[in-house]
């Protein structure tokens, strides 16, 4: 259960970047989350309300987009979408693939008031 | 108003991450972040290898454990530095933590540091904590499908230890498909299967792990 760590990281960057924009509120926080990352979204939510409570980020809506895994690979250039987590390139059989996307953990943006 | 932000949660852990990185390299140390379930054999491997090397390699260990100092006890027998951390509940290590207690030890005499994590398939392997590479430890009690089951801990690993394989008999683990499932996670990663009770397989981690110093070594004087 690390999504406190988490949520923790995330009210963070929300609250330094609030106050660098001299907001009062924050209303809506978008998270991008890959699909091989090991968060519970439900936990992360519940852990960042709790964290939330009497800060300028109470009660503000988390939104979180689930971004798809997906490899490329170095041999032959195609871009696939990483099915029961094999990095082997459909096409050409490579092991060398490299990960476009689905790692991510990041907070995409705030609306803030 | 909208602002874009576009930062990464664990930016704050991983620049931590990347300083205890530096001052490692400094100090020419190899530091492996030893991962795995509890009871899949972290500490027994520990104490096999720290047994085997401790005249050819200074070694130091980072024990993380959710309340006990049960496993720092155990590596305090072998005669090697041994700092405890207490996460008092939590489910991982983070480079702040380690941060914390590197003062603790004597950095210019040092080959290795082994950190063996909390024992957990989960967590632990979205935080770098300043290692060089990560090993994963997987047990054949744990059963087969484990790999599939916890992908990112299998994919963030160098070398994945197999223990226990001295049980195989006693199992339905299918060896081949567990190698299979990891090497299509991870292709090219390093498997070892190990026997911590019978000493099988041992030499191969111990030799691997021999190169890995000396490969980081060999960087350093560069």
């Amino acid at each position: 259960m690390h999504e406190m760590s988490i949520a923790q990281g995330i009210l963070d960057i929300v609250l330094k970047t609030a106050a660098e924009h001299n907001a009062v509120r924050i209303s809506y926080i978008k998270l991008l989350i890959g699909q091989m990352t090991q968060i519970e979204p439900e936990s992360l939510t519940f852990g960042f309300a709790a964290l939330a409570a009497n800060t300028i980020a109470d009660g503000a809506k988390v939104d979180i987009t689930i971004v798809p895994l997906v490899g490329e690979c170095n041999g032959c250039g195609q871009q696939f979408t990483v099915e029961r987590y094999s990095f082997l390139c459909p096409l050409c059989q490579s092991a060398n693939v490299l990960v476009v996307s689905g790692r991510e953990l990041a907070v995409d943006y705030l609306e803030v008031e | 108003m909208q602002i874009k932000v576009m930062t990464s949660i664990l930016e704050r852990n991983d620049q931590i991450s990347a300083a205890l990185q530096e001052r490692f390299e400094k100090a020419g140390i190899f530091v492996l972040n030893l991962l795995g379930s509890p009871g899949c054999g972290k500490t027994s491997l520990l104490e096999k290898t720290i047994h085997a090397l401790k005249d050819t390699l200074s070694i130091a260990v980072i024990e993380g454990d959710l309340f006990t100092a049960k496993d720092a006890e155990r590596i305090e027998q072998h005669g090697v530095p041994v700092v405890q951390i207490n996460t008092a509940g939590g489910c991982h290590l983070d480079a702040n933590m380690i941060d914390g207690v590197l003062d603790c030890l004597d950095l210019d005499t040092l080959d290795v540091i082994v950190i063996e994590n909390v024992g957990n398939l989960v967590c632990p392997a979205e935080f770098n904590i300043g290692e060089d590479c990560k090993v994963t430890v997987l047990s054949i009690t744990e059963g087969d499908d484990k790999p599939l089951k916890y992908p990112l801990i299998f994919k963030q690993a160098s070398a994945v230890i197999l223990n226990k394989i001295d049980l195989l008999p006693y199992t339905n683990f299918d060896l081949k498909a567990a190698e299979k499932d990891i090497t299509s996670i991870h292709p090219g990663i390093t498997l070892l299967p190990v026997s911590c009770q019978t000493g099988t397989g041992l030499e191969t981690w111990f030799n691997w792990l021999i190169e890995q110093v000396q490969i980081k070594k060999g960087k350093e004087s560069k």
